[in-house]
């Protein structure tokens, strides 16, 4: 037994001692597998999706699920065609993207300012959290989709009521992740900036907020997510318009293929969002270690 | 650039007590009745084992916390606030990583309220006084240990400061590199002579760079001794004054004196078995 390793040394040891694996041969095949691998993560990619959305429509079209509870992809794609050509029954279908899409992105910055503002006063001064703290760890602990019915009542069927109920969900998450951002900044950093003549306003702008905003932008994704789904609930709730009305119908005609292609706008849309926000955090943190920003762009 | 108002300012520490209050609730005494004084322009070095205190001097000589009893004058004006004129290198990096290394140096001008083209020429100057002409726009984690300590320097001196506090400045680089820093702050500080307050644990750092050497008990803090080194200056380089007599004689006399105090240190911090057997 203790010769086996030996021989399988000794086997292994000719290829990497040639000659021939001189320093650009060995990037060039360092290169070439990089490259392999990615076009098979690709291919497994696409087979994933064809496995799973072919499975559904094969199944669905033999009847060994019912279409009729679990919709069929090629409906999918026929209601979705129906919706573009002859519009949904409140208007075109992109007057419907584009409603919802004002109240997400309208509710989004409200939370995101919000938060940001609330987290950071809470974070630099003591007595204020230490007061507002239980509050605002209490209102959080509501299930706060629930306030929706009441923004309706308040506000009506319009679109106001969305963009609050959006909102509230984001400022949550960001004023935590702020209040939290606020609360790690190094003290030394703080300490150096007083000493070298900073102003409190100074030592915010120039010190805590930066190191704060690794924290706010991860918050993001996951607000924006809210933010949408703010939107849609708050329409499901009540709405003359918007994707969420859009589903809420479809549910009461017992039309799977509508609430799955209304899923599919929805989830193009939440997609394009966070590739827009994970451009503006390469842009905004660019200062960090190019290790950190490949680790978080996975 | 005449911001500090306290040209040459002495520091002086009379009964200085400090105590904290720890989670559980007890008082913790950090310094008790400590008296220092620092001539203006001297170059004085405090050392002493782990948790003397020594942190805890610099910060309320900055004016970054209050002491609990005593008083601290810089310039003869009790401290209260932000001590102007001063210079602080902290041991770890205080540079804004989401900086460029000009913009780090810039800060203290511009939060004096510099024009930001001025205090960048200002930067620009003292980056080339440091060695670093030419990292402007490189950010600090491109930079390595003894570069990024180059930019606190120059970050820290650009204000021009009468008092410079040095918290185990040179503590996280290796001996090399540390002995460099060692020499270019020994220039940095003939030339515009600030009094300095340097902190470290290091004896032979202390009395290769310092006029005065302060020995502090360990917790609570109080000064043990005073000695003042009369090695003549310019002192030249000091991986070579190391073997001058002299230097060996002060050596021998002030190791005497913070053997006892590191030892007791030890002993508090070690498992009680241990200690005992490093003692027989």
């Amino acid at each position: 037994m203790n010769h086996e390793p030996e021989v399988l040394a000794v086997a292994q040891a000719p290829p990497t001692a040639q000659p021939a694996a001189d320093e650009t041969s060995i990037a060039t095949r360092a290169r070439q597998q990089a490259r392999r691998r990615r076009l098979l993560v690709y291919a497994a990619r696409a087979a994933t999706l064809l496995l799973v959305v072919g499975g559904w429509q094969l199944l669905t079209s033999w009847k060994v699920i019912d279409p009729f509870f679990f919709g069929q992809p090629s409906g999918i794609v026929a209601r979705l065609r129906g919706w573009v050509e002859h519009g949904t029954s409140y208007g075109s279908l992109w007057l419907q993207v584009w409603i919802t899409m004002k109240e997400a992105l309208l509710g989004f910055a409200y939370g995101v300012a919000g938060g940001i503002v609330f987290g950071v006063l809470l974070g630099q001064v003591r007595f204020l959290a230490d007061v507002l703290g239980p509050y605002i760890k209490a209102m959080n602990a509501v299930p706060r989709i629930v306030l929706g019915s009441i923004f309706v009542v308040w506000l009506g069927l319009g679109t106001a009521s969305k963009v609050l109920l959006a909102a509230v969900l984001v400022f949550f998450v960001v004023f935590f992740n702020a209040f939290q951002g606020v609360r790690e900044v190094d003290r030394n950093l703080v300490a150096n900036a007083r000493v070298l003549g900073a102003s409190r306003f100074q030592v915010v702008r120039n010190v805590v907020l930066p190191s704060a905003l690794t924290w706010i932008i991860a918050s993001l994704h996951v607000a924006f997510g809210f933010s949408i789904i703010g939107a849609i609930v708050g329409e499901f709730l009540g709405a003359q318009k918007g994707l969420g009305l859009v589903i809420a119908t479809a549910q009461n005609n017992f039309d799977p293929n509508g609430v799955f292609g209304a899923m599919l706008i929805i989830a193009i849309l939440a997609l394009t969002a966070e590739w827009l926000i994970g451009r503006l955090e390469r842009r905004l943190l660019s200062w960090r270690p190019p290790a950190l920003i490949e680790a978080g762009a996975i | 650039m005449h911001r500090s108002g306290r040209e040459h300012a002495g520091i002086e520490l009379a009964r200085v007590t400090k105590r904290f209050l720890t989670p559980a609730g007890t008082a913790f005494t950090a310094l008790r009745d400590v008296d220092l004084a620092v001539e203006p322009g001297q170059f004085c070095a405090v050392v002493g084992p782990t948790g003397c205190g020594k942190s805890t001097t610099l910060t309320l000589v900055a004016g970054l916390d209050r002491p609990s009893a005593g008083a601290v004058r810089v310039g003869g004006q009790v401290v209260d606030g932000i001590t102007g004129g001063t210079g602080f290198v902290f041991q770890a990096d205080a540079l804004l990583p989401w900086k460029t290394v000009l913009a780090n140096v810039a800060m203290g001008p511009i939060f004096h309220g510099a024009p930001k083209r001025a205090a960048q020429a200002d930067a620009r100057e003292w980056l080339r006084v440091v060695g670093l002409a030419g990292f402007e726009d490189h950010h600090p984690h491109q930079l390595s240990g003894g570069m990024r300590k180059r930019v606190s320097l120059a970050a820290a001196l650009i204000n021009e400061p009468s008092i410079l506090l040095m918290d185990e400045p040179f503590g996280a680089l290796d001996v090399q590199t540390k002995a460099i820093m060692s020499n270019e702050l020994l220039g940095l500080w003939d030339q515009t002579r600030p009094s300095v307050i340097f902190v470290t644990h290091d004896l032979e750092e202390a009395i290769a760079l310092a006029d005065r050497v302060v020995v502090m008990t360990v917790g609570p803090g109080t000064v043990k001794a005073v000695y003042d080194i009369d090695l003549p200056r310019p002192r030249g380089a000091v991986q070579e004054i190391r073997f001058e007599p002299r230097f060996l004689e002060l050596h021998q006399q002030i190791w005497e004196s913070l053997r006892e105090e590191v030892e007791r240190a030890y002993a508090r911090t070690a498992p009680p078995a241990l200690a005992k057997g490093e003692r027989s």
